[in-house]
C-alpha cells in the first residue's frame, strides 16, 4: 500500500471517529439544547425539596426555561436555597411562585413557575420566598391518618391541636 | 508437605517476578513513546493497521448489537407502558457500558491476536535480535508505534460502536416497530449528559486500549520463539486482555456512574 494511501486512510478513519463523536454528543446527549451563557440567576427559598436534583428543568406553562443550578442549605433558616438560571429572554414578575412539582406519576420532579401579577419583574440575583414545597408522601400520609382519627373522635380533636401548634412555632 | 509449600512459595515469587517483569516492560514502552512519535508515519501506518481493518468488525458488530437492544428493551419496556424511553435505554447501555466494553472484547480478538502473532513472529524470525545489533530499538521502533496506534484507534472504535448501534436502534425502533421518531431523540437527549455519559464511556475506551495493547504487546514479546509460542501467546493475549477489561470496567464504572 502506498504511503500516501496509508495516510488518506487513517485520516478518514479519524475523521468518522470525530463525526461519531459529535453526533453522540449533539444528536444523543443534551449539549445542543441549552446553552448556558445567556441566563440570569433567581434564588429561591423552600421548606422541602423533596427529590429535586441539579439540572431539572424549571418549567412555565409546561415550556422549559430554565435549570436548576444550585442545591444547598441555609445553615440559619433551615430553608433550602435553590439558585435558578432562567432563560434571560423569559421574564417573571417580582410576585411568581415557584412550586415543585412531579412530571408523570413516578417522573422527576421539576421547578414550575406561575406567573404573577406584578409590573416589577426578577432580575438577576434576586431572591424570592413565594415558594410552595414538594409534597412529602409521609406528611400527606400522617395527615390523612390524622384526619381519620379526628373524624372518629370528635372529642378528642381539640386537645391535639393546641399540642401542633405549639409544636409549629 | 514442606514440599507443597515450597511448591507454593515458588509459585507466589514467580507471579511477583511476572508483575515485576510487566512493570518494567511497561516504563520501557513509555520511555519508548516519544522516539516512535518522532516518526509519525510509523504510528499512522499502525493506526492503519489496528484501527482502519478493525472497522468492518465494530460497524457490524455495532449495528447487530443495536438491532439486538432496541428489539429486547421493547420487549421489556412495553409492559410497563414505558416504550418511549427505548431511545434513552439504548443509548445510556451502549455509551456507558457496551460500546467500549463490547468493542474492547473485539479488538483484543481482532487487533491484540494480530499484534501478538506479528511480534512474536518477529521475535521467532530473529528480526527484534537483528535489530539490537544495529543498534536500532526494537521497543520505540517496532512496539511504541504499536502502542500509540492502539491507544489512538480504542476510543475511535468505541465511539463509532456506540454510534452505528444508535442508528441500528432507531431502523428497528421507529421504522420496523413504530415507536414515535419524535419521542426516541428527545427523550434521549433530555436524559443522556454528554461529560458523564459520553465522555465516561471514552476514558473507558482509553483505559481498555491501554490494556489490551499492552497485553497484546507483552505476550508478543515474552512468547517463546517457536510456532507453538506464538500460538499460546495468542490465546493468552485474549484470555488476559478479555478478563483485564471485563475487571477494569467493573472498577471504572464504581467510580464513575455510583449515585452522588
Amino acid at each position: 500500500m502506498g504511503k500516501k494511501s496509508v495516510e488518506t486512510l487513517v485520516g478518514i478513519f479519524v475523521l468518522l471517529g470525530m463525526l461519531g463523536l459529535v453526533f453522540l454528543a449533539l444528536k444523543a446527549a443534551n449539549l445542543g439544547t441549552f446553552s448556558s451563557g445567556d441566563t440570569y440567576a433567581v434564588t429561591a427559598y423552600f421548606d422541602n425539596i423533596g427529590a429535586l436534583k441539579v439540572r431539572a428543568p424549571v418549567r412555565s406553562a409546561g415550556v422549559t426555561v430554565g435549570r436548576v443550578a444550585s442545591i444547598r442549605l441555609d445553615p440559619k433558616l433551615y430553608q433550602g436555597v435553590v439558585q435558578l438560571e432562567i432563560q434571560r429572554d423569559v421574564q417573571f414578575p417580582t410576585d411568581s411562585s415557584f412550586r415543585i412539582l412531579t412530571s408523570g406519576l413516578l417522573g422527576d420532579q421539576y421547578v414550575g413557575v406561575e406567573p404573577g401579577a406584578q409590573e416589577k419583574m426578577l432580575a438577576a440575583g434576586d431572591q424570592t420566598k413565594q415558594t410552595q414545597s414538594a409534597v412529602v408522601l409521609e406528611s400527606l400520609i400522617s395527615q390523612f391518618l390524622f384526619n381519620k382519627a379526628a373524624d372518629a373522635g370528635a372529642t378528642a380533636a381539640p386537645a391535639p391541636a393546641p399540642a401542633a401548634s405549639g409544636a409549629k412555632k | 508437605m514442606t514440599v507443597l509449600v515450597a511448591r507454593l512459595g515458588r509459585g507466589a515469587i514467580e507471579l511477583l517476578r511476572i508483575f515485576g517483569h510487566h512493570a518494567t516492560f511497561f516504563v520501557d514502552l513509555i520511555r519508548a513513546c516519544p522516539a516512535a512519535l518522532r516518526r509519525p508515519y510509523l504510528v499512522v501506518a499502525q493506526i492503519h493497521a489496528i484501527g482502519n481493518l478493525s472497522l468492518v468488525i465494530i460497524v457490524a458488530s455495532g449495528l447487530a448489537v443495536g438491532f439486538v437492544l432496541a428489539l429486547q428493551m421493547y420487549y421489556a419496556l412495553v409492559t410497563y407502558g414505558a416504550s418511549e424511553s427505548l431511545g434513552l435505554i439504548v443509548n445510556l447501555s451502549l455509551t456507558r457500558e457496551l460500546g467500549p466494553v463490547v468493542t474492547a472484547l473485539l479488538f483484543a480478538g481482532r487487533a491484540g491476536t494480530s499484534l501478538t502473532a506479528e511480534i512474536g513472529l518477529m521475535k521467532a524470525g530473529e528480526q527484534l535480535a537483528a535489530m539490537d545489533m544495529m543498534a536500532i530499538d526494537p521497543k520505540s521502533r517496532v512496539l511504541a508505534p504499536r502502542f500509540i496506534g492502539g491507544i489512538v484507534s480504542m476510543p475511535i472504535l468505541a465511539i463509532l460502536f456506540s454510534a452505528v448501534g444508535i442508528m441500528g436502534a432507531y431502523v428497528v425502533a421507529v421504522l420496523l416497530i413504530g415507536v414515535d421518531a419524535g419521542n426516541f431523540w428527545s427523550i434521549m437527549q433530555s436524559g443522556v449528559d454528554v461529560k458523564r455519559d459520553v465522555g465516561n464511556g471514552i476514558v473507558k475506551s482509553i483505559v481498555f486500549g491501554f490494556i489490551c495493547t499492552f497485553v497484546a504487546l507483552y505476550q508478543g514479546y515474552e512468547a517463546e520463539a517457536t510456532p507453538e509460542g506464538v500460538a499460546h501467546g495468542t490465546t493468552r493475549t485474549v484470555v488476559i486482555a478479555s478478563l483485564g477489561v471485563l475487571m477494569m470496567d467493573f472498577v471504572l464504572t464504581a467510580l464513575m456512574f455510583s449515585t452522588p
